[in-house]
């Protein structure tokens, strides 16, 4: 069965408040990690491996550095999970 | 036919005692924020590092590594000479040879001693706490020195904001000698060469000389360190939690048995990440001497050791899981018991 893009987001918020302590109602598809979130480059890190984990997916390191965002992390996951 | 004799029964090793060195001059986070663009609390956030040592010209690897290795055989209670070996762990000796290991043993006053170096970056100090037990379990040495040493500084560059404000300087060692009970377990080792240029210091002397290389296009840089920060977290924390782990088991205890974590003071996040994807209960003492020493690389276990002696943190007879893993990618863990 597919995943979709809510289910999607609901484990990130899952993962990145976790990870990082962010409450998960910070967390919207437009907010950017850095700058936004207060996530950084080594709790990235944590997240990614988190997602891989928990959608059975892997995320070459080349594709983190284009996540920026929640939507682009999100995007990138429902695309390799489906 | 002529045959060699049976070797003497295996015995047991253990630590007798630890000593450090730290240079004298501290080295706060504003005195280095202004060269990598970057501030205090960055820094503090990233890595954990408060403030680091830098040992100055007068403080050189085997000045630090004679000062921790005194300071080691006097809470040992064991002399020099009663020594079968030194080994030196350490990557920023800046000879080709001799050995580091062979001044120390000269300087501390026993010249007839077994000498050498590892080189094993930041899983040295482990590598040699598995070699110097192996040594003395088999009688190959009775007593033996083993020394963690780095003068990072000497190797790093002041503008590079990937590595400036992480890498210093000090020193570590320990005595290791027979026991009566077994008060180191196995080392579980090994490496990951497929990422060894994770972590480098290049290019070669070589290219000094060569007539067509970096040195006459004016591209030759000193040799500092450099590193994928990203990668090796990943590496670190998810790689080594599990040796960790299986160094526990190895040893024949449970996680619910060991007193303190002493990891290699690489990043506080890397400490903490790795102290929670193994699950270690909260009783146990975690070492975080990173905050003031910096990443020291081979000197950082014995430094994080002595600190938590020094602090009340630690006492004699706990179990400690030591593991160091760095650039290599190499790694080393064992469970000791804290002399």
């Amino acid at each position: 069965m597919a995943i979709t893009e809510q289910e999607v987001l609901a484990g990130i918020k899952e993962i990145v408040e976790e990870v990082a302590g962010v409450p998960g109602s910070d967390i919207e598809m437009s907010k950017n990690f850095t700058d936004d979130l207060d996530v950084d480059s080594l709790s990235m890190v944590e997240v990614v491996v988190a997602a891989e984990e928990r959608f059975g997916i892997k995320i070459p390191d080349d594709q983190v550095s284009g996540m920026l965002t929640v939507g682009d992390a999100v995007n990138f996951i429902v695309k390799a999970a489906n | 036919m002529n045959r060699i004799s049976e070797p003497l029964a295996t015995r047991h090793s253990k630590i007798l005692g630890v000593g450090d060195y730290r240079p004298s001059r501290v080295v706060p986070n504003s005195e280095i924020v202004d060269l990598i663009d970057s501030s205090d609390e960055w820094i503090r956030e990233r890595s954990g590092i408060e403030s680091r040592r830098y040992a100055s010209a007068d403080e050189s690897v085997v000045d630090m590594s004679v000062a921790a290795g005194q300071k080691a055989l006097a809470a040992a209670g064991i002399t020099a000479a009663q020594l079968s070996a030194v080994i030196v762990a350490t990557v920023t000796y800046p000879f080709q040879t001799p050995s580091a290991a062979t001044d120390v043993t000269l300087r501390l006053g026993n010249p007839n001693a077994a000498a050498f170096d590892i080189s094993a970056a930041c899983a040295g100090f482990c590598y040699g706490v598995g070699m110097a037990s192996d040594m003395v379990r088999t009688h190959s040495a009775e007593y033996v020195l083993l020394i963690g040493v780095e003068k990072l500084s000497d190797f790093t560059d002041p503008t590079d904001r990937g590595t400036a404000f992480i890498f210093a300087d000090g020193a570590g060692a320990i005595v290791i000698g027979p026991s009566d009970r077994p008060k180191i377990g196995p080392m579980i080792w090994g490496s990951d060469a497929t990422a060894r240029e994770a972590i480098i210091m290049q290019p070669s002397w070589l290219e000094l000389r060569n007539p067509n290389g970096l040195a006459n296009t004016g591209n030759i840089g000193w040799p500092d360190i450099k590193m994928q920060g990203q990668a090796v977290f990943r590496w670190a924390v998810y790689q080594m939690a599990p040796v960790g782990l299986k160094a526990i088991e190895a040893a024949g205890i449970t996680v619910d048995q060991l007193d303190a974590f002493i990891p290699h003071q690489a990043n506080i996040r890397i400490i903490d990440a790795m102290a929670k994807a193994m699950k270690l209960p909260e009783e146990v003492i975690i070492a975080r001497d990173v905050r003031v020493s910096g990443n020291t690389s081979a000197a950082s276990i014995p430094l994080a050791m002595a600190a938590l002696y020094d602090s009340g943190e630690v006492k004699s007879g706990q179990l400690a899981l030591l593991i160091g893993f760095g650039a290599g990618l190499v790694y080393a863990a064992q469970v000791v018991e804290l002399p």
